[in-house]
């Protein structure tokens, strides 16, 4: 038990801040080199070995670690040190409760692959999320500088606001699998349904068998199209990356709540949302890709299948490895739109980033709960 | 194992609502200190099995409302000499009597806690049985406690608008 809670926490670790993390800041790098027609970072190396680039990232740590770590005159010297740990413990917590791969049973034991499968996980996900606005406030109050105060003043505005609809955004999908615990919504995902059956539940008209071939995954994204573009939007909204990072936009107010800081604490405010850029991808994963599952493949199909000639247990580790695998393709997939998207849009006014919540996502997302709620109740009386 | 947690989390509770009485000159530093006595009553909750308002504990209390207080406290910069000294007679009074009822409530209800643990149904505190409860028994206090909000809602706003134009 405890032996397996600490190997799902060091796959964890590994795999998010051991590979994902130094990786990212070179991704959008090179990200933004290909997108802007340059070669982006190659100069750091080590005895003329460059590796495309790979070595900017340690180049990076070293840099910021041997850096002086400067506290300003008038500051809050405690607020101040604590601040980046607010800002980066969020992030990595919220891992504990995504699964990154289903439920297998070997032998006469059952194990799940995440680490603490709590039955409200997503409401775990998003008080955890509420948490993070406390490293932005304090940072920028504790530094004793005015645009650090300015700067925590629109983080902690945006973040709040952002939270209610993002929460509003995903009541359609809670309807949608009747659960929050997100192990059961990502096991869910794993079968499909008829993509012309609405027709013949809403408006009676007999669908041809041959069109019944045509299935789609359930995944949350096929369920609530709209739901996902609201919640990808809200929870990029509370990353306060570009476009949404008017928090710290350097031509109104220098670098916002970060500014007074120096040296690896203001790296760690880095890290925390880079950080944030895969756990971002991992939940949108779980919650509207299906999570660790395989469009058109079951598990069931998978452990019967490969089990039939290679016996169960290979085939339950044939399932883990494809899951797990499927589970970081999606979760890559989504660092990339959302890199790509980082060097698409221009930043927002901080106005347009309001009304983009108050007037536009929330009487949205208001109305994607009746519409889902009406649907649900129509198609169960059908069926 | 449980009870060790709550220990811990019980002090933390206290020592954050000490640190925030105690911590007049800084009201920003004091309303951080909330942040933390908000956090540990929330894990309070969950060590109870009520885990759906352990978790808006965390999510309403510590992630919103006290954030709002930290917005309210940075914009306006207030020290405590801008109070007139009969405001700040009339607040102690009140908080004293509400302290001392609560007090009273505390020594009424303690014998009743102290007896046997109640044994819980299947399902207690989880957000299906509050759901289930709020939207078929209490129907009517939920829809009364929205139109509330809501009124609440635009009254502020109106407030701030007045003040705008």
């Amino acid at each position: 038990m405890i032996l397996g809670v600490i190997i799902k926490l060091l796959f964890i670790v590994l795999v998010v801040a051991g590979l994902f993390l130094p990786l990212i800041t070179w991704v959008e790098r090179k990200q933004s080199a290909v997108m802007q027609d340059r070669i982006g970072a190659n100069r750091a190396d080590v005895f003329g070995l460059r590796l495309i680039g790979l070595l900017h990232p340690a180049a990076d740590v070293l840099k910021l670690l041997s850096k002086e770590d400067v506290v300003p005159a008038g500051a809050n010297r405690v607020l101040h040190q604590l601040a980046p740990a607010m800002a980066l413990v969020p992030a990595i917590v919220t891992l504990a409760v995504i699964p990154f791969g289903g439920t297998y049973t070997l032998g006469d034991t059952t194990f799940s692959l995440v680490v603490a499968d709590i039955d409200w996980g997503m409401l775990f996900v998003l008080a955890v999320g509420s948490l993070a606005t406390y490293g932005a406030v304090m940072a920028g109050w504790s530094s004793n500088s005015n645009w650090g105060l300015l700067g925590s003043m629109r983080a902690s505005a945006q973040m709040i606001s952002y939270e209610v609809t993002m929460g509003l955004s995903l009541v359609g999908l809670f309807m949608c699998f009747g659960t929050l615990k997100l192990t059961e919504m990502a096991a869910l995902q794993d079968q499909t349904f008829r993509l012309f059956g609405f027709l013949q539940h809403v408006f009676g008209i007999v669908v041809p068998g041959f069109l019944d071939w045509v299935r789609l995954p359930m995944w949350g994204l096929f369920l609530q199209p709209l739901g996902f573009i609201l919640f990808l939007t809200c929870i990029m909204a509370e990353n306060k990356r570009p476009p949404f990072d008017a928090p710290e936009g350097e031509s109104e107010i220098i670098a916002g709540y970060h500014m007074e800081y120096s040296g690896m604490r203001f790296g760690l405010f880095y890290t925390a949302e880079f950080l944030e850029v895969p756990v971002i991808g991992a939940i949108v994963a779980s919650l509207f890709l299906g999570g660790w599952t395989i469009p058109w493949l079951s598990t069931g199909d998978i452990v019967g299948g490969v089990g039939s000639v290679f016996g169960h247990g290979f085939a339950t580790g044939v399932a883990i490895v494809l899951h797990v695998t499927s589970f970081l393709l999606k979760v890559v997939i989504m660092i990339w739109f959302q890199m790509a998207l980082r060097w698409t849009l221009p930043r927002f006014r901080y106005d347009q980033v309001m009304d983009l919540c108050w007037k536009m996502i929330l009487p949205i997302s208001i109305a994607n709960v009746f519409v889902t709620g009406a649907l649900i109740l129509f198609l169960e009386r059908e069926a | 194992m449980i009870d060790f947690l709550f220990y811990v989390f019980a002090a933390l509770a206290v020592a954050g609502a000490l640190g925030m009485l105690l911590n007049t000159r800084n009201a920003v530093a004091g309303a951080l200190s909330l942040v933390g006595t908000m956090v540990a009553l929330g894990a309070i909750y969950v060590l109870l099995e009520a885990y759906l308002v352990g978790v808006l504990q965390i999510l309403v209390y510590a992630g919103a409302i006290v954030v709002l207080f930290l917005f309210v406290v940075m914009l306006l910069n207030l020290r405590q000499d801008e109070f007139s000294p009969e405001r700040l007679r009339i607040t102690k009074i009140v908080s004293v009597v509400i302290g001392a009822l609560v007090g009273i409530e505390l020594l009424v209800l303690l014998p009743a806690a102290l007896g046997p643990a109640a044994v819980l149904p299947e399902g207690f505190g989880g957000y299906r049985m509050v759901g289930a409860a709020l939207f078929t028994d209490w129907v009517l206090a939920f829809e009364v406690t929205s139109l509330l909000l809501l009124a609440a809602m635009v009254g502020a706003v109106i407030l701030a608008k007045r003040r705008i134009d």
